[in-house]
């Protein structure tokens, strides 16, 4: 599938200051080893030791949180825009 | 692009920025997350300098507004943006008290903050005479209402341009209380998450300073100061106990550190504070992972009466959760009805209209203390962190109505004789 990935400010040195990557990928799990293939070391940005993601890594696919979804399993469909967001404080 | 010249001021004590993640440093910059583990950044100090030497005349001789602190917070002019905020009153409560069975209850009452009537003030302050010495001319603010009335007052003193993104569902006063400034106003269709989110996107493209993004780690210090008052306030004394809203949980862990760092510098002896929590239960992520013993958040959809802290996807839930934990407090959540009736308690034994968040904490009290879980001498702060009539949504129907009489002493006599029958019934308990 697919999919267009929203890359936040402190990860576009990985991507040749691109703000926006295009993916082949079935799901988020298959998004994170597909965006590592493109931008080398960004898994290890997102991800802990264990492959995790990390606790400050929000993903979303189209306006849904993935926790709220399938996690790292949810599905992605053509022309899906998938954004990492990091958490934020306000109020 | 800098708007004026500013005075420098050669004793500031902050370094840079730290990842409180991976302890990674930046500059000072515009930026809030780290590149290598995306953890928060947060200003990093060296106070050494004022160890011992800094004295509490020091203090109080300063001007009578948070900037007294200046030596504590991420800026450095000497000619920050003052509008009086801060140094809101430390009340010491008696009627609340007597009714909860406390000895020591006391109330900082940022109701009454400068210029618009919440804490956010002082965050903001901070925020803006920070984005100023950055060469920002746009500032803008993702908010649930306290936080765009704040912006949009204060950059309009600053003479900074200004963009402000609200959910659309917020209460009329919230929003009209931000659009008399003039700012540009984005009502979002969506929550407070979700708005968030689209504002991380304009902050990467727009070169704005978002004082709830990429000004947070400045933004956030400015919280520092509800603990420095406090302690000011009791006579240069740490409290044992304090309880306060939790939204992203920011609030809370800066009342720690402002705590912490007046120990550090020698301004007041250190002691045990408990530190409580206090949620809506309609968006409570933070009171689940405590109860759950949880070292991560799960992220909620808010649907509460509490809008001002109904952040389902808390930044600082995870260190407001530890927080909570290592000072041996307590973190609880209320229903909306327990909510209003904080609100209403509050109002009718100390004189204070709070918005629904101080009604979150005033419930929260109460129900600690119904618990046990808050000894009748340990000398307790409940934080009030805004003002009712921007919600006054909230309890209407939840109050008495006026009674409507003629202009006569008849008409006034009945109607005084009606509501004394009714205010008595109240108060018998009900015989069936």
């Amino acid at each position: 599938m697919a999919v267009k990935v929203l890359i936040p400010t402190p990860l576009q040195k990985l991507t040749n200051d691109q703000a926006t990557v295009e993916c082949q990928a079935g799901t988020i799990a298959d998004l994170l080893e597909s965006l590592e293939t493109n931008c080398p070391g960004i898994k290890a940005r997102l991800c802990d030791e264990q492959g995790e993601l990390r606790r400050f890594v929000n993903f979303y696919v189209n306006n849904e949180d993935i926790r709220f979804l399938d996690g790292k399993s949810t599905s992605l469909q053509d022309g899906d825009e998938v954004s990492i967001i990091p958490a934020i404080a306000g109020g | 692009m800098t708007q004026s010249i500013l005075t420098q001021d050669q004793t500031a004590y902050f370094k840079g920025l730290k990842c409180k993640e991976c302890g990674t440093e930046y500059k000072a910059e515009a930026v809030h997350v780290c590149e290598l583990c995306f953890g928060p950044l947060e200003v990093n100090y060296d106070f050494s300098p004022l160890k011992g030497k800094i004295t509490r005349q020091d203090i109080e001789s300063g001007p009578n507004s948070i900037w007294r602190y200046r030596q504590f917070l991420p800026v450095e002019t000497t000619d920050p943006i003052d509008m009086g905020t801060g140094m809101t009153p430390l009340l010491k409560s008696h009627r609340l008290a007597r009714q909860l069975g406390l000895q020591n209850l006391y109330i900082k009452n940022d109701a009454v903050n400068m210029p618009t009537l919440s804490f956010k003030d002082r965050v903001v302050s901070v925020a803006l005479t920070r984005a100023r010495e950055l060469g920002f001319t746009t500032v803008s603010c993702a908010s649930t209402g306290n936080l765009a009335n704040s912006t949009a007052a204060i950059a309009a003193r600053a003479g900074l341009d200004c963009c402000v993104f609200i959910p659309s569902d917020l209460e009329a006063g919230k929003v009209l209380g931000t659009l008399i400034y003039a700012p540009t106003v984005m009502s979002v269709k969506g929550n407070y998450d979700q708005v968030n989110r689209l504002c991380s996107e304009v902050a990467n493209t727009h070169g704005w300073g978002f004082v709830n993004i990429n000004l947070r780690p400045y933004y956030s210090e400015g919280s520092k100061t509800l603990g420095y008052e406090v302690i000011e306030q009791l006579g240069w004394e740490l409290p044992d106990h304090i309880v306060a809203p939790l939204a992203s949980g920011s609030l809370f862990t800066k009342i720690y550190k402002g705590f912490r760092e007046f120990v550090e510098v020698g301004l007041v002896d250190d002691k045990a504070v408990r530190f409580s929590g206090a949620q809506a239960e309609g968006c409570s992520p933070i009171a689940q992972a405590y109860k759950e013993s949880r070292d991560f958040i799960s992220p909620v959809k808010p649907n509460t009466v509490a809008k001002s802290i109904a952040i389902g996807n808390p930044a600082d839930g995870v260190y407001a959760v530890d927080i909570a934990r290592k000072t041996n407090g307590q973190i609880e959540s209320v229903t909306d009805a327990e909510i209003v009736a904080g609100m209403k308690l509050l109002a009718e034994t100390e004189g204070i209209f709070t918005e629904t968040a101080g009604g979150t904490t005033v419930a929260v009290l109460k129900k600690l203390v119904e618990a046990g879980k808050i000894r009748p001498e340990e000398k307790t702060v409940i934080y009030i962190t805004g003002n009712g009539l921007k919600t006054m949504e909230a309890v209407q129907g939840d109050i008495s109505e006026p009674l409507t009489i003629e202009p006569k002493l008849d008409s006034f006599e009945r109607a005084l004789e009606r509501s004394q029958t009714l205010d008595r019934l109240e108060w018998q308990p009900v015989l069936v």
